[in-house]
């Protein structure tokens, strides 16, 4: 496919490809962090960008929804949020072009509407590429229009979480990101609509003590690290030695943290169910 | 005054801590403990008292004074229990209506492998949403330090208050330093683009209100205090649609400009 994306033109939303993404003839290879192993890209693509080791390599939020959500079903919205750097911080503008450029998106979070396995549903998903989904008042402004669209149409929400925290180049702006989410996510839930959130790799501080930590169930993926603190900020603080799976998906599951760990491939099929048995919701918008 | 003298100001261990407030501007405190699932956390203190003869909730975060003290209350750092046991009170207060008034003074949220085995997360995160559906006036002053999603967990409120001297950011400036700089010792130059101060603060509508430190401590300035927080306690029990305020006064957070297409 690779030399064709010259003259392809995407179908849908989710076939936009990274800006930047290298048109190659040749296969691209991946090297897998935990076991080394050399995969190539069509291999990855057919087992849901796991490793045979079980790795979940980190994804996109673009192919994340196309994965996870019936094909041609998304339908993006908000994605003119964006933010205008409110503390002209130093160095931020060509921060976020570099991440423009790294992930093809213009904010950390892409939302809108799709379907899951027929039912309709709102979702997000966090991009790991763009400032490792840091949150700034343009995540926190997606989010929240996302739940209060949610609400207004009575949808249920899914939403894949990818981040390393508010963002600092916004300051205060992006910690009151936390309570503004928060207060949406609360007014979707009084109206008794479901939130389902799955935490990936990673998920951590102002994102998991707000809206990742606030679902109604939470899945997480195997081996994903999740957490308040960093890990290395935990390290230097205690200076004790840490346990090897400290804040993985496992460890909060352990300590009651999470509800089920599901692999990558099983995902929209426990989430087609759940939302099957929270009443489905076929009803067109 | 620089950014970076106001946070060491803030953290000068000889400022007023939660319980010299709670104890000059209230009477008849008593203190309730623990959060009813494991422990009793002492970095947050709690509990019922009269605000002007008005029965009130009051919870703070404390670092304590002498050396003995400040280790036994985490040098006010909250632990995921401290956090739940707040929660609880203010849950308390909504039952029996009662406004809240919050002292919130932390470098941030305690970081540590129990905290962490214990959802401080979720603790945080869980507060958050809760303190924005809590059908009771809530009241947060800042007098220290407000380090973070720690001391935003005490500060879903109806309204905001900063101590002159307090500041407010989402990274501690060396933290930032370290990662924009590689370098802590920048921690002044980082403090400046954070806009960490009251005075930035209140320009961003973060907080309502600046509290002078003119006579900080003494009988006359609490006295002053808490006049003013009763008048503003009062105003609250008077307003309608008090949550959707609250809703409104977060929900507006945040510049961004929409792309032309």
């Amino acid at each position: 496919m690779g030399i064709l994306k010259f003259l392809y033109k995407p179908q849908n939303e989710l076939e936009k490809d990274g800006r930047n993404a290298e048109p190659s003839v040749g296969e691209k290879e991946y090297t897998c962090p935990n076991c080394h192993r050399t995969l190539v890209e069509s291999t990855l693509e057919n087992d849901s960008w796991v490793c045979t080791c079980g790795y979940h390599f980190r994804i996109g939020a673009r192919k994340r929804l196309q994965m996870m959500t019936d094909s041609d079903s998304f339908g993006e919205l908000f994605s003119s949020v964006v933010t205008d750097d409110p503390l002209s911080f130093p160095g931020y503008q060509q921060k976020l072009s570099k991440a423009r450029n790294a992930s093809g998106e213009s904010e950390s979070v892409i939302t809108g509407t799709a379907t899951i396995d027929g039912c309709r549903v709102a979702v997000f998903a966090m991009s790991p590429d763009f400032m490792m989904g840091s949150m700034g008042t343009a995540t926190g402004e997606r989010i929240t229009r996302l739940f209060e669209y949610a609400t207004e149409h009575s949808l249920p929400v899914v939403g894949w979480t990818v981040s390393g925290g508010a963002r600092m180049q916004e300051g205060l702006l992006s910690l009151m990101q936390m309570a503004k989410t928060s207060g949406a996510v609360l007014r979707h839930s009084q109206e008794g609509l479901l939130y389902i959130t799955v935490l990936t790799d990673p998920t951590t501080g102002g994102v998991t003590a707000s809206f990742a930590m606030e679902g109604d169930i939470i899945m997480a993926e195997p081996g994903a690290t999740v957490g308040f603190a960093g890990r290395r900020v935990v390290e230097q603080t205690t200076m004790e030695s840490l346990p090897r799976d400290f804040q993985t998906s496992e460890f909060i599951l352990e300590h009651g943290f999470a509800d089920l760990i599901v692999p990558r491939k099983d995902e929209k099929k426990i989430i087609a169910d759940l939302l099957h048995m929270h009443g489905g919701n076929h009803d067109s918008i | 005054m620089t950014a970076y003298d106001r946070v060491r100001t803030a953290r000068n261990t000889s400022r007023p801590t939660a319980q010299d407030y709670i104890a000059a501007m209230f009477t008849d405190f008593i203190e309730l403990h623990g959060d009813r699932r494991y422990r009793d956390d002492e970095a947050i203190i709690g509990g019922i008292a009269y605000l002007k003869g008005k029965p009130v909730t009051v919870i703070g975060i404390e670092k304590g004074h002498s050396t003995i003290e400040r280790m036994r209350r985490s040098f006010g750092a909250p632990e995921p229990e401290g956090y739940r046991k707040a929660l609880r009170l203010m849950k308390q207060a909504e039952k029996f209506h009662r406004p809240v008034i919050l002292f919130v003074d932390t470098s941030g949220a305690f970081c540590g492998i129990g905290a962490e085995e214990r959802g401080q997360g979720e603790a945080i995160a869980e507060n958050l949403m809760e303190m924005m559906g809590l059908k009771t006036p809530e009241l947060s002053i800042l007098i220290g330090e407000g380090g973070s999603g720690g001391a935003l967990a005490l500060a879903v409120s109806d309204r905001v208050w900063m101590l002159e001297n307090a500041v407010y950011s989402v990274i501690s400036p060396e933290g930032c330093a370290s990662i924009l700089y590689k370098d802590a010792a920048e921690a002044p130059k980082a403090a400046e683009s954070l806009r960490l101060t009251a005075a930035d603060a209140k320009s961003m509508g973060i907080a309502e209100r600046v509290i002078s430190e003119e006579g900080l401590a003494t009988p006359a300035f609490y006295k002053q205090l808490a006049d003013e927080v009763a008048a503003e306690i009062e105003i609250l029990e008077h307003t309608e649609d008090l949550l959707e305020r609250r809703y409104q006064r977060f929900r507006a957070f945040g510049r961004y400009e929409e792309e032309k297409k």
